[in-house]
């Protein structure tokens, strides 16, 4: 076997800032991994007010006669839930907290490349989350008009929050792109100018693949939001009528003339749909790399997986009208969005495949982490099919806007990539705390979660075939449009709901828990290849590495390699080190 | 900076893509801020794409018509109207100091730090005036009537647009003016030489900074080519 080759070093170390008063360090810190810490629990706290708005929307339906909110405060409800979960909890915990924590440690870096200005983002972030918030409290409260946002409606009288509501959410989206800009440059520059020796592109786990190609999409699809909020804004503020054609108010006209409200749909999806890919993308990358940990096997064909991320990535660009079937576009255009919609499915189904390849015969350890990918796999897949229905122009028009819907994206991107997020911190919450979390209660949350999400949302396609529309804040009189299982139904969804809301209060208090009381966790527990749980010390400290930073010799799927004596090599161990099993004189080679 | 590595290096596509997938840098010699503030750009692209493209739709939308651009823009000059004059001094005025620009970008890589440092001042004192030009054909807008909600000359999408567009690039402009100021000064203190740590950053300065604020202001500048083309002339 030939010599490990060590590139030159190419880059001179830089210094790294040390902070100097407690503020620095604790608070205002530049170091990404506290930052990522910072991200995350700022992203959970937002995200659970959106969890117990679905509570209350849930019990509304179920129960329409305890009229526990107005038909005003839903509509509020659904798009403060909706806006919270999809931009200010998904996008901010992958990229902001999971980007931060995983990228440099990863790749070989002590730090992002610019951690001043990632210190600003987090704290721009955190304006952002509060701007929105505040909206809950100020007269008319939030804004009403759907996640979606769309004009007319969205700043017009009658929809709720047209007064403040709509313009903080305005704001708050702009300051939340800013704020994002800032660390997405770093995230993507990381990775491209900041890897350690060894460290090519095609030895990066695709956890940073996933992670990396995300931030790409983000860069070049917040641009449009950012560009319609502003223009909204506009209409809202300055009476422009950028989105705003004629319209008559209550007898009256109003000022607006000439505007073109699919503009603005046009605009929101192309930033919409690579909103998806860009959190399932290092929800891709991340259970790519949970499985093949907890399989001890490597992923099954790590080149194509990458160009799988690479090509959704690209392609979520040209796939955003099949959000408009409905909306009255030229059918021509529906026609060809139908067919780039289909495209999109075979990188995806590939990667599908690989994973469960990657399964297949691998020596699965049933850890919670591993839970939570099987989990994915199975939510992801069902989602992926419905997405398959949604994205053919003639069955998504008598599906458009009915609880069909509802359930798809939910499966597809709101229980998918939660699950991946709560296996993710069940495997690195050792390497951020020292600690393992409590096993029981993982379990515990795990099935209830898990078992849970099914008996919430796959009912919910049967709601969608027999014609119960979205968004409606009760069904009225149910028998005369649709069967009486309809109503029965819906207390079923919004009982399992619960439950599963129950599961999250266990699982946040087995986070706090934990870190005082959980079993010290051992050096990298799940004997895992990659870098972060190579650092001298666990937690890693500032700086990430020891002295001198680590070599890399290799991708970071070396499990159960014949040959060698434990079933993994660390990504920066040579050859010549690797300890040989009995009998084997080299790595690789049957026994001789 | 030294050989890449002492791996022997490929020909052709395949020597390009195993360079730029090899260990530590895709970039090969590009500093970082440099690269960040390409993909920066990358994205801002977007916006102003999105903003052109944004206009064209309102255009197409509006049912009144659109005013007439060379009547508009005119200044009158001795009692003659003539089109676009305001316009073409900006113009040329911007595209003279991305020269300046680029001049004190290479006085900067020759460590000629005065030099650098007045060029820069004087990139920053143009396009100030661009800045000012452009609040004065506002307000020469705004007494004729023009509004972003109404427009005495036509359709009223055009004052909307054209105040949120140009709006949007004055501004990337008098961030760009602040910087280069900022940057102007840290030459002429010879921070770049002494290698001094930035106040907020604590990172060392280099005279590629001087590039990197190049790559921001030849963009502005290209920005404005298009919104030219597609406001004055269209
Ligand atoms: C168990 C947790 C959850 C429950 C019980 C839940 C429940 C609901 C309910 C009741 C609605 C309103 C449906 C309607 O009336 O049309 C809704 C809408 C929505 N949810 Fe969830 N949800 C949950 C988790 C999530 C997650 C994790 C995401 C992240 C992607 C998400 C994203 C959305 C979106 C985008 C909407 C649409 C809002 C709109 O129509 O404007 N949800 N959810
Ligand atoms: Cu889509």
């Amino acid at each position: 076997m030939s010599e490990s080759i060590i590139p030159e070093s190419e880059l001179e170390e830089v210094e790294l800032y040390h902070p100097k008063s407690w503020w620095t360090e604790k608070v205002f810190s530049q170091d990404a991994k506290l930052i990522a810490i910072q991200y995350g629990l700022t992203a959970f706290a937002i995200g659970f007010v959106a969890l117990v708005l679905s509570w209350f929307m849930r019990i509304q339906i179920a129960f329409p006669e305890m009229a526990i909110i107005s038909e005003g405060t839903y509509y509020q409800f659904i798009t403060m839930h909706g806006m919270i979960m999809v931009v200010y909890l998904l996008t901010a915990l992958f990229l902001g907290a999971f980007g931060n924590y995983l990228i440099p440690l990863m790749v070989g870096a002590r730090d992002m490349v610019f951690p001043y200005l990632n210190m600003v983002s987090y704290w721009t972030y955190l304006v952002a989350v509060l701007v929105l918030f505040v909206s809950f409290f100020t007269p008319g409260g939030p804004t009403g008009a759907g996640w979606t946002l769309y004009p007319p409606q969205a700043i017009l009288g009658g929809t709720p929050g047209q007064e403040t509501g709509i313009v903080l959410m305005l704001v708050s989206l702009c300051i939340f792109i800013v704020g994002f800009t800032m660390g997405g440059l770093n995230y993507v520059i990381t990775v491209l100018q900041a890897r350690t020796r060894g460290m090519t592109l095609m030895r990066m786990p695709l956890t940073v693949w996933g992670i990396f190609t995300a931030t790409v999409l983000a860069l070049f699809a917040f641009p449009a939001l950012f560009v319609s909020a502003v223009m909204m804004l506009f209409d809202k503020l300055l009476m422009t009528s950028f989105f705003m054609p004629a319209l008559v108010e209550f007898g009256e006209n109003l000022s607006y003339g000439g505007g073109s409200p699919i503009l603005f749909q046009h605009l929101f999806w192309f930033f919409g749909h690579p909103e998806v890919y860009i959190v399932a993308l290092p929800a891709f990358g991340i259970v790519s790399d949970l499985i093949s940990i907890h399989a001890r096997k490597n992923i099954f064909g790590f080149r194509m997986m990458v160009w799988a991320i690479v090509g959704i990535g690209a392609l979520s660009f040209i796939v955003w009208a099949h959000h408009m079937y409905v909306s009255g576009m030229n059918p021509y255009f529906g026609f060809f969005f139908a067919t780039t919609t289909l495209i999109i499915a075979v990188p995806t189904a590939l990667k599908v495949y690989n994973w469960i390849l990657t399964l297949w015969k691998g020596n699965i350890h049933l850890t919670i982490p591993m839970l939570f990918c099987l989990g994915f796999i199975v939510t992801f897949l069902n989602g992926g099919l419905t997405g398959l229905f949604l994205g053919n122009v003639i069955v998504d028009v008598p599906l458009s806007d009915t609880y069909f819907v509802v359930a798809h994206f939910h499966m597809v991107m709101g229980i998918a990539p939660v699950l991946v997020i709560l296996g993710a911190i069940y495997h690195w919450y050792p390497l951020i705390t020292g600690k393992m979390l409590h096993d029981g209660m993982g379990r515990f949350h795990f099935w209830i979660t898990f078992v849970g999400s099914y008996l919430i949302y796959f009912p919910m396609h049967y709601l969608g075939f027999i014609g119960v529309p979205r968004r409606y804040y009760e069904m009225g009189q149910t028998e005369a449009l649709y069967t009486s299982s309809a109503a029965d139904l819906n207390v079923f969804i919004t009982i399992a709901a619960l439950a599963v809301g129950f599961a999250q209060l266990v699982f946040i208090y087995n986070v706090f828990w934990s870190a005082k009381n959980g079993k010290v966790a051992e050096k990298n527990p799940w004997k895992s290849t990659s870098l972060e749980w190579q650092t001298p010390e666990q937690p890693p400290i500032h700086g990430n590495f020891g002295k001198e930073l680590p070599v890399v010799y290799r991708w970071a799927y070396d499990y159960s390699v014949p040959g060698a004596e434990d079933d993994f090599i660390p990504q920066d161990v040579p050859n010549e080190k690797v300890k040989l099993a009995e009998g084997y004189k080299e790595l690789g080679v049957e026994k001789t | 900076m030294s050989a890449t590595s002492k791996v022997p290096l490929k020909d052709g596509m395949e020597g390009f893509v195993s360079d730029w997938a090899s260990d530590q840098r895709a970039f090969k010699g590009v500093p970082w801020g440099k690269a960040m503030m390409w993909i920066f750009l990358l994205s801002d692209t977007f916006i102003f794409s999105i903003f052109l493209i944004s206009y064209m739709t309102a255009r197409w939308s509006t049912v009144e018509p659109w005013p007439n651009t060379s009547e508009v823009f005119a200044l009158t000059v001795n009692g003659v109207s003539v089109p676009l004059l305001l316009i073409a001094i900006m113009t040329f005025i911007l595209i003279t100091s991305s020269g300046t620009m680029a001049m004190a970008v290479r006085s900067g890589y020759q460590k000629k730090r005065k030099q650098a440092a007045a060029l820069l001042y004087l990139t920053a004192i143009l396009g100030l005036s661009f800045v000012g030009m452009q609040a004065f054909e506002w307000s020469k807008l705004i007494e004729e009537g023009i509004r972003p909600w109404e427009n005495p000359f036509g359709a009223r999408q055009f004052g909307s647009i054209f105040f949120m567009v140009t709006g949007f690039h004055g501004f990337h402009v008098s961030v760009g003016v602040i910087f280069l100021f900022i940057t102007a000064r840290k030459v002429l203190r010879g921070d770049y030489d002494t290698g001094r740590r930035g106040f907020f950053t604590w990172q060392k300065g280099r005279y590629e900074i001087i590039e990197t604020m190049g790559l921001y202001w030849h963009f502005v500048d290209l920005v404005w080519v298009f919104i030219f083309a597609f406001f004055y002339l269209w």
